[in-house]
């Protein structure tokens, strides 16, 4: 399983807010990824906004891919959804995968 | 997106309610200057402190809660008994208040604080320097508190939060991220540990429900208290725990066995918070573990303590709030203009039934119109308030004031629970601030010379209202200085109000100063001071259809008395025919109708009535009505004020529900009509102004003979 081909790699790219207001949406485009390829990225570049709805869905993916052996990556993430991570706690869960700490500015 | 808008209107709800409670602070505040030792009000005002401070840190306005922040630890102190509140500090509270007033309604024109100048800061500042001097002797150093950054934290404790908010609090509107921001403003957050057990599998997932826990290290100076109080909006079916860490584990030990979690992950989980070491751990678990049912006991969880928080908040005005809807006014003036549009309709259809002579029809046309009415009495109560509200926020005015002029003022409020239409009470409280202004500052002596006059120091303003025929009387009294007739009457002769040697009754000379162009502020000064704008507070009133009058005793003082109508809607009429036109009186107005008799018929002026003088006003020649005299007249008195008139008419056409309509702006000038309204028929019926009409009358007789004793009361 070491051989990540273009195939099995998928990259899914949020934008806007990722709130109570959008998470029953959001949660429906999560959805599509699953299955769950080897390798899930999740493009957080364009979320502006982020609240522990939508933490709750980051780590929902999480512990999926978790289970299902599948590496979950959170690629360029935004301020916003850096200071949710690091406020909640939760920067732990994604560090493996997500920018590490110290190149942030 | 919706979610701006949501925000917004949370927003206003956070508004609405800080003003709510601000006012409840004033209440407070001013009789916590009465009663200093009362706890009851020591602990409402903590409690407003409170939560605009919560909320406020729930919207991220730091500059409320960091200024909040400070005022409350005073207050903590004060509810503690290591302070007590003396006038000074009342004084700087009320200075408080209107700080947080200030910036409300920043937030309330701006919907942000980005509105606030550097002047708010700097009055924000003197505030807060003022308010340390009494924190000062603590070992704390709050001032720290009150700025942006981390706080200092000397002496602060370390504490151990657990957080498992329930599951609709996302959808209530509460972020445990803003929860934990706001934790911030106030100590630091040291660790955060994400408890994610609680979520389900993806498909039984519903996003809108918060499955998060979060278990943290805090570091902070607050009080248990203060940090309990950070949850307070979300208690309700919430497990929220605030433990201080110390060596004793068994809170700790407690609180796994209360959320039913497993124990290693929840140890780990309070050793990556910094809460327990692991060696402390592992020491504290070989002296053996308690029971969960034991434990269970120590941890305070603040779901079950709640009940108890409740009762002591049972005198507060929350318990009542249970039985209030805030409605907006808009859709009670949508709902009380249909019920005129069905009073229309039903006197339409109660006409054509009567044409239609079926019986049935009338019977079912006649209590439709009885239903009607009732609904017309409980929709106008909607409207109406009780004025005690307005009454007392003269309490702070007259304490001001008073200090400001350096009199001993008391406030004595009577009938505060008359009850008027809303909107009469916003208009008028402009009017009654400048009475009140007025008869402090020129009615009440200073107090050398009430000793003289031998009355009491303490002078007292006394606001009255009570119901009285269709109107509602507030009175605006003092037992001050009263007026100088004399030096009025010299005042109006030289400003050319009245002819020189024109006899005028007492009660003429004082209302003088509600004539127009009577004073300007200088001059009355020099003329023991009354009417400063009483012209104003004349115009306002006659706005609201209402009348002011004025009496007065040299020496003893003064009473202005205000006359409003009760709702400016919908009245009873009494219907009156001249020729073929239609018009209505007030029936509360109408005292009785007489016929004319033919001894009394021809061009007199006044009536024999029992004796006294009537005067009488012949609607025919008023509103020029052709057309030939039916030959028989009916005469309906009317009184107002204490004034009698007789007003001659055809035909007496009997009770009828009027729905008042305004007049367009092109009648504006057309004297004695107050509005119109339409006839079941269709027809237009004018509305008569008694109240302007008994006016004319009087200027009328002024010029010609002199005043039957009636006329002037």
């Amino acid at each position: 399983m070491t051989n990540t081909t273009a195939c099995l790699r998928r990259i899914l790219v949020l934008e806007g807010p990722l709130t109570i207001y959008t998470a029953a949406e959001r949660k429906d485009l999560l959805l599509e990824l699953f299955p769950l390829a080897q390798e899930v990225e999740l493009d957080l570049g364009g979320v502006d906004e982020i609240d522990t709805a939508g933490l709750q869905l980051l780590v929902l993916i999480k512990q999926a891919s978790l289970r299902h052996g599948s590496s979950l990556l959170l690629s360029n993430p935004s301020t916003a959804v850096l200071d949710a991570l690091d406020m909640s706690g939760l920067y732990s869960l994604f560090d493996e995968s997500a920018t590490p700490r110290h190149q942030r500015g | 997106m919706s979610s701006p808008m949501n925000l917004d209107d949370v927003l206003q709800t956070f508004i609405a309610e800080s003003q709510e409670l601000l006012l409840l602070m004033e209440d407070a505040l001013l009789q916590i200057e009465q009663a200093p030792d009362d706890t009851d009000t020591i602990n409402a005002l903590f409690r407003v402190a409170h939560t605009i401070k919560g909320s406020a840190g729930l919207f991220g306005l730091t500059p409320i809660v960091a200024f909040t922040h400070v005022a409350e630890s005073v207050l903590d102190r004060v509810r503690g008994n290591e302070l007590r509140v003396d006038e000074s500090l009342s004084a700087l509270f009320l200075e408080v208040r209107d700080h947080l007033c200030t910036l409300i309604e920043l937030l309330a024109s701006h919907g942000d604080l980005h509105g606030m100048t550097a002047e708010h800061e700097q009055q924000g500042a003197a505030l807060v320097e003022r308010l340390n001097r009494y924190l000062d002797n603590r070992h704390e150093p709050q001032t720290s508190l009150v700025q942006i950054e981390p706080p200092q934290l000397a002496c602060a404790t370390r504490w151990h939060l657990s957080l498992r908010l329930c599951p609709d609090a996302l959808r209530n509107g509460m972020d445990p991220l803003s929860l934990l921001r706001y934790l911030n403003s106030f100590g630091k957050i040291s660790a955060v540990v994400c408890i994610t057990e609680g979520l389900p599998d993806i498909a039984a997932m519903d996003p809108e429900t918060c499955y998060l826990g979060f278990e943290l290290g805090f570091v902070s100076d607050a009080g248990q208290a203060t940090i309990e109080g950070a949850f307070d909006f979300v208690r309700e079916g919430s497990q929220i725990c605030v433990l201080p860490c110390d060596v004793d584990l068994t809170g700790l030990r407690a609180l796994i066995g209360r959320l039913e979690a497993e124990p290693d992950a929840m140890v780990e989980a309070f050793i990556a918070c910094g809460s327990v070491t692991r060696e402390q751990w592992l020491a504290g678990s070989s002296s053996g573990a308690p029971t969960t049912v034991a434990a269970a006991s120590v941890v305070p969880d603040l779901a079950a303590r709640d009940d108890v928080t409740k009762n002591r908040g049972a005198k507060e005005p929350r318990s009542a709030e249970g039985n209030l809807i805030r409605v907006d006014a808009g859709k009670l003036d949508q709902l009380i203009n249909l019920v005129g549009e069905l009073i229309i309709a039903g006197a339409g259809a109660n006409l054509g039934a009567i044409q239609s002579g079926i019986g049935e029809l009338i019977e079912a046309t006649s209590s439709l119109s009885r239903l009607v009415e009732e609904v017309r009495d409980c929709a106008l109560t909607l409207r109406m308030v009780q004025i005690g509200g307005t009454f007392n926020r003269f309490q702070r005015v007259v304490r001001d004031v008073s200090k400001e002029l350096g009199k001993d003022i008391a406030l004595q409020v009577l009938g505060a629970e008359t009850e008027l239409d809303k909107t009469v009470v916003e208009r008028i409280g402009d009017p009654l601030t400048h009475l009140v202004r007025n008869a402090m500052d020129h009615g009440i002596e200073a107090a050398q010379l009430r000793r003289e006059r031998g009355k009491p120091e303490q002078g007292t303003v006394r606001l009255n209202a009570y119901h009285e025929a269709n109107s509602i009387v507030i009175e605006v009294s003092d037992d001050g200085g009263g007026l100088n007739k004399q030096r009025i009457l010299a005042k109006a002769i030289e400003r050319g109000l009245v002819a020189e040697g024109q006899p005028l009754a007492d009660g003429e000379i004082l209302n003088l100063i509600f004539e127009p162009g009577f004073s300007t502020a200088d001059q009355v000064s020099n003329l023991s001071g009354r009417g400063v704008g009483m012209d104003v507070v004349k115009r306002n009133i006659v706005a609201l259809r209402g009348s002011v009058s004025l009496e007065s005793e040299e020496g003893v003082g003064t009473t202005v008395r205000i006359r409003l109508p009760l709702t400016l809607a919908i009245i009873d009429g009494f219907l009156i025919g001249v020729g073929n036109a239609s018009y209505v009186v007030p029936l509360d107005l109408v005292e009785e109708c007489i016929e004319l008799s033919s001894d009394d018929y021809g061009n007199q002026e006044f009536l024999d009535l029992r004796g006294a003088v009537l005067p009488v006003l012949r609607l025919r020649e008023m509103f020029a009505i052709d057309g030939a005299n039916p030959g028989r007249e009916n005469v309906v008195v009317v009184h107002y004020a204490g004034m009698r008139v007789g007003l001659v008419v055809d035909q007496l056409l009997g009770e009828f529900q009027t729905v008042i309509k305004p007049l367009g702006k092109i009648f504006g000038t057309a004297h004695g009509l107050g509005g119109f309204t339409i006839l079941g028929s269709g027809a237009v019926a004018l509305i008569l102004d008694i109240p302007k009409l008994l006016g004319q009358v009087a200027s009328q007789q002024k010029h010609g003979t002199t005043l039957s004793p009636e006329l002037t009361q």
